[in-house]
């Protein structure tokens, strides 16, 4: 682990990966160490923004040395499952690139089990790890300037769907009707990190109510 | 229909929003690992000393307007205070004062002039904005789009009760701002994915705010700053102060409505006490770092 520094009330600890990450935030989420404010995952890294007055980052440093990350147990969660109307307008293109027939893209993309890794660039967006390696594609070359609120999209190593009508470059495979970002609901989005999430095929049921 | 003043809805009428005038109040801190960064006012200073003239909790919520020009109207008695960058002001026509409660009796309009100087103007009403909070806040962040929409003409802000005794003070005197801030920064998380040179450009010319200047962030336009090594970072957690490099090698400041993650590495974060005076730069002025 190598802690970096980050202003006056933050310092960001880098690890090797996602699982570190995970691991690093179960750890101080089971065991808070006193002053810390907030923890913000991320892809190899974990901000921890603290109070000034409370701790400081000679403190920060010599517990977080002392942790063990390899005796954390993995975070248990409950499994999320997110119903999917696979006819994403990126379907013909994902299936191009990973050299797979659309049927194999879906087969692939509902037989993972995946895990919220972070989240960020909006509100309740997380990303999804654990994407088939097959399904590994580049997000567009040219992002879309409006991507609707449901949209269920593939990018690199993650997966994830839009909590809300924006912008967004990645390739959509499909839909979901489930709201997933709620800011009257404490949490407020349904995807917190480590959460597991699976996706089920509901294309071929009845008509939308 | 009660008569009795503690009961009775008082509000404010908006008869000209300014320019971009937004609520705020000190923002929602601990939703940033669900993608909600922290918003709130950009000088943070400035909204708690608002509050505290007119007796509010530091948290009330109350109005950013960039370079001032509101005009508001009131139903009530109301004690308000305004700060942050100096506005001529009047009140039901009798010249009011910065940094000072100032009284309006129901009727009577509050005018605000245009900035002399610095950016953001803050007015306190005592007793707070009472807008519906999202996540705990009602203040807008106008990158994530949450909280109450920009103000408009027209609209009706109530008033809460949000305020607890009266203030000590009757004026808080401030210094005048600089025309060129020095902004202290520290180094990194970052550092080490630039030049040696680069970290040296970075205090020894100053940089010029550009008008690509917002609740978002300030674009910076001054020395290069020459990246160490190639390719992406993965995206990780940003704060506010935070001095972002894109590929241009120009530095972009993170104010309050900043992503909450980022992928261009950050060289330095300014010194969170001195981000109250960046909030007041304006597009054309200049900033100076100092290690």
């Amino acid at each position: 682990m190598r802690i970096l520094s980050y202003g006056t009330r933050a310092l960001l600890a880098e690890v090797s990966g996602l699982d570190q990450v995970a691991r690093l935030h179960a750890a101080l989420r089971r065991h808070p160490l006193p002053g810390v404010l907030e923890l913000v995952p991320a892809a190899r890294t974990l901000l921890i923004r603290y109070d000034r007055v409370l701790t400081d980052r000679t403190r920060l440093v010599a517990a977080l040395g002392a942790l063990d990350l390899r005796a954390v147990p993995p975070v248990e969660a409950e499994t999320v499952v997110i119903p999917v109307r696979y006819q994403g307008e990126d379907l013909p293109e994902v299936a191009r690139l990973s050299g797979l027939t659309v049927p194999q893209v879906i087969a692939r993309h509902t037989a993972a089990t995946y895990q919220v890794a972070f989240c960020g660039f909006a509100p309740g967006f997380a990303y999804l790890t654990g994407v088939d390696p097959a399904l590994r594609v580049p997000r567009r070359t040219v992002p879309r300037t409006r991507v609707p609120a449901g949209a269920v999209a593939l990018a690199d190593e993650f997966t994830g769907v839009y909590p809300r009508e924006s912008p967004g470059g990645w390739q959509l495979l499909g839909s979901t009707e489930l709201t997933l970002w709620n800011p009257a609901a404490d949490p407020p989005s349904l995807l917190t990190p480590g959460t597991a999430v699976r996706f089920r095929d509901v294309t071929a049921d009845g008509a939308e109510p | 229909m009660t008569t009795d003043p503690a009961t009775t809805a008082r509000s404010v009428r908006v008869v000209h929003p300014g320019f971009g005038a937004t609520v705020q109040d000190l923002g929602r801190p601990g939703h940033a690992a669900l993608g909600v960064g922290l918003s709130g006012a950009v000088d943070r200073r400035s909204l708690r000393l608002a509050n505290r003239l007119v007796g509010n909790h530091e948290h009330a919520a109350v109005i950013e307007a960039p370079l001032g020009g509101l005009v508001l109207d009131f139903d009530h008695h109301a004690t308000v205070a305004l700060t942050g960058a100096p506005c001529p002001a009047r009140a039901g026509g009798r010249e009011a004062d910065m940094y000072a409660p100032v009284r309006l009796a129901p009727g009577e309009r509050l005018t605000v002039g245009t900035a002399t100087e610095g950016l953001r103007l803050y007015l306190a009403v005592r007793g707070g904005l009472d807008l519906p909070p999202v996540l705990g806040s009602r203040s807008t962040d106008t990158l994530a789009g949450l909280g109450p929409a920009r103000l408009a003409a027209g609209d009706l802000l109530p008033v809460g009760g949000l305020a607890d005794g009266w203030p000590a003070a009757d004026f808080a005197p401030q210094r005048r701002l600089p025309a060129e801030p020095v902004l202290r920064i520290l180094p990194g998380p970052r550092e080490d994915w630039f030049t040696p040179e680069a970290l040296v450009a970075l205090c020894t010319q100053p940089y010029t705010v550009t008008d690509q200047n917002d609740r978002v962030g300030m674009r910076l336009a001054g020395p290069f700053l020459e990246r160490a090594r190639t390719g992406e970072l993965p995206s990780e957690a940003a704060v506010p102060g935070a001095l972002q490099v894109p590929p241009s090698g120009q530095p972009i400041l993170f104010l309050a409505d900043h992503p909450v993650t980022g992928g261009y590495p950050v060289i330095a974060a300014v010194h969170e006490d001195d981000l109250p005076q960046a909030a007041q730069t304006r597009p054309g002025q200049t900033v100076r770092f100092r290690w």
